[in-house]
């Protein structure tokens, strides 16, 4: 994981004049930042800037600034709307139900993939299962579309063969999580392995070959020595995936939709924006975003506050 | 070395096995896309072809050939992933070297402030009131800009500067007179080919595979970037039909549904691979490094 904390400091710098020299002398490091600091300025805080019309009466003639305050009117509007809470429900559970089906499948992957002493038939694994990654979402959905076609799809034939009847999975609201969730897993656990991997490489060597020595056989090295090497990476990783725990895959739902699964099939991303750029309800859509957003903020602090008090690894 | 014994045999073998099973599960969906974008349409919908192309066909690429909104498409993609990655290149590493500098003032506050966006965001509505009041929607910025930094990547990219440059080299060419910038280009940049090849292809894919933005953002038909042109392409027909079969679209002419799957299904996989091969041809060459990349960037120390 990309490490947040900063190194500690080499120089103190005691007086404040002496501030203005430091930076002077280094006016290069300080240029150079410029581009990135207004990127950030302009299209991450300038948004959050924007986040005010949640409170307000939106309107685009008098701007961010100049719309009337409403108050908390559009989350009592939203919280109220029965729709908002199947939207809200179906949100999480795509995301917990991929999260516990994708989450552990890259680790054993890894770990697998570690004790493969063949070198070539190592990296062919990898090169092969990390093709799906580079896969965009509008191509990945059309070949669900295709593979799954109640009419030509091969899932479809191999069903037949076994005497079954075709199913339209596509438009069948109870399948959709379930090819959302296992494609996603098919797509992406290859690639989310090598993060795993690269912790594996690093392993002490020394400790194996005592291992050894005390006569511990290859499981319980995996399982004494590698998976606790990994334990520091996999509480970053959950953490990280539990910070997004309101995050569907915006582009993948919105794709997969038709009109007979939106009963499954709407998450708060797609639902924001329909109502917010199709149309064009600016204020109650930033409040179902800011809603969102904030939910994730507040699982992510409290996840790792408790991951910091019980294992010592934590984001910051 | 660790000597193999009879179980570590058996194990591997199981192991091996194993892992050949998910190699065929995730090999198969996309061979099986390639042998049917040359094989007959009728023999691929009725499930004949399964493990090699049979009734070599090439109508499905000779319809790509000659659909000029896809070559558009394609180029508007090319322009877009080649200045956006250059773009986002130019960034992120000024912006992480910058980022090193930990001991100069306000450096830290800036890192701070920076990866606060990794997990809190303004969200879809404000960011899309922004760019339209920057005049940027219907350009082709409003695919770049927005996206111009990642911040997983400048943290990557700082990792990766801070761990594997060492302060004697930076130490020696300071002496040598080179101030911040000359050391940036002549020594940070070429001690970062591994990095920069892994960036290179996580901002080039991202640029290559862009819809989201482009959906939101683009309505003049001559910008639509590849992916959108696909979407249209692959997908308008199907959810036509899916709406047709739930009785969504009562209004259409079935007929004319019928010509657009029709159309669609000869199309499709000839799409997918001409759509997706640019990268996949890409990335088994660039493997080493972006493998090398996230190790050395990520890891904690």
């Amino acid at each position: 994981m990309p490490s947040i904390a900063t190194t500690s400091t080499k120089k103190g710098y005691k007086r404040k004049n002496s501030v203005f020299k430091v930076i002077g002398k280094n006016y290069q490091v300080y240029l150079m930042l410029i581009p990135c600091l207004l990127f950030f300025a302009i299209f991450c805080y300038g948004p959050m800037y924007g986040v005010q019309i949640a409170f307000k009466n939106y309107n685009t003639g008098l701007g961010i600034w100049g719309s009337p305050w409403a108050g908390l009117r559009h989350f009592e509007r939203f919280l109220s709307l029965p729709q908002f809470w199947q939207v809200f429900w179906n949100t999480l559970y795509l995301s917990v139900y991929s999260l516990i089906a994708g989450f552990p499948f890259p680790i054993l992957v890894s770990l697998m993939l570690n004790e493969v002493r063949n070198a070539r038939y190592k990296k062919l694994v990898q090169t092969v299962t990390y093709a799906p990654h580079f896969i965009s979402t509008v191509v990945m959905v059309t070949m669900i579309t295709l593979f799954l076609s109640p009419s030509s799809g091969f899932v479809n034939k191999a069903i037949e063969a076994f005497g079954g009847e075709p199913i339209h999975f596509m438009i069948k609201s109870e399948y959709f999580p379930h090819i959302y969730v296992w494609s996603g897993v098919w797509q992406h656990f290859g690639w989310n392995s090598i993060i795993y991997l690269a912790t594996l490489a690093n392993v002490d060597e020394s400790l194996h070959e005592a291992a050894v020595i005390d006569g511990a056989t290859r499981m319980q090295r995996i399982w004494y020595i590698n998976l606790p090497c990994l334990a520091p990476t996999i509480v970053i990783q959950l953490i990280l995936s539990l910070g997004g725990i309101l995050g569907a895959d915006f582009e993948k739902v919105l794709l997969m939709q038709n009109a007979s699964i939106m009963s499954s099939a709407d998450v708060i991303a797609t639902y924001t924006y329909r109502i917010g750029i199709q149309g064009s309800e600016f204020s109650l859509s930033s409040a179902i975003g800011m809603f969102n957003s904030v939910i994730n903020l507040v699982v992510l602090v409290v996840v790792n506050t408790i991951c910091r008090r019980i294992s010592d690894t934590s984001l910051w | 070395m660790i000597g193999r014994t009879r179980n570590d045999k058996i194990f591997d073998a199981i192991n091996g096995f194993l892992l050949l099973i998910l190699l065929l599960a995730v090999a198969y969906p996309l061979y099986f896309v390639v042998i049917a974008s040359i094989s007959s349409p009728t023999l691929v919908n009725s499930g004949e072809v399964l493990f090699y192309p049979k009734g070599l066909n090439f109508t499905g690429y000779t319809f790509v050939l000659q659909d000029e909104m896809l070559w558009h498409g394609y180029l508007v993609t090319i322009v877009l992933t080649v200045v956006g990655t250059i773009i986002n290149l130019a960034l992120t590493f000024t912006g992480a070297y910058a980022l090193t500098k930990t001991h100069l003032p306000g450096i830290k506050v800036i890192m701070f402030l920076f990866t606060f966006t990794m997990f809190f965001s303004g969200g879809m509505i404000p960011t899309y009131i922004l760019v339209s009041k920057l005049g940027l929607r219907n350009t082709i910025w409003s695919m770049i800009l927005p996206s111009a930094v990642s911040v997983y990547n400048l943290i990557l990219v700082r990792t990766y500067i801070m761990r594997s440059i060492s302060e004697e080299i930076m130490d020696a060419a300071r002496i040598d007179g080179c101030g911040d910038w000359r050391l940036f280009l002549s020594v940070v940049l070429p001690l970062s080919a591994p990095i920069m090849a892994t960036m290179a292809l996580f901002y080039g894919v991202g640029h290559w595979n862009q819809f989201f933005a482009a959906l939101i953002y683009i309505s003049d038909q001559d910008l639509y970037p590849l992916q959108l042109v696909l979407r249209n392409l692959l997908l308008a027909g199907q959810n036509a039909m899916t709406d047709m079969i739930s009785g969504g679209a009562s209004g259409m002419d079935p007929q004319y549904i019928a010509d657009l799957m029709q159309r669609a299904e000869i199309l499709k996989y000839a799409v997918i691979i001409v759509a997706t091969v640019p990268i996949l041809a890409v990335y088994p060459f660039l493997q080493k490094y972006f493998v090398k990349g996230i190790m050395a960037g990520s890891l904690k120390g």
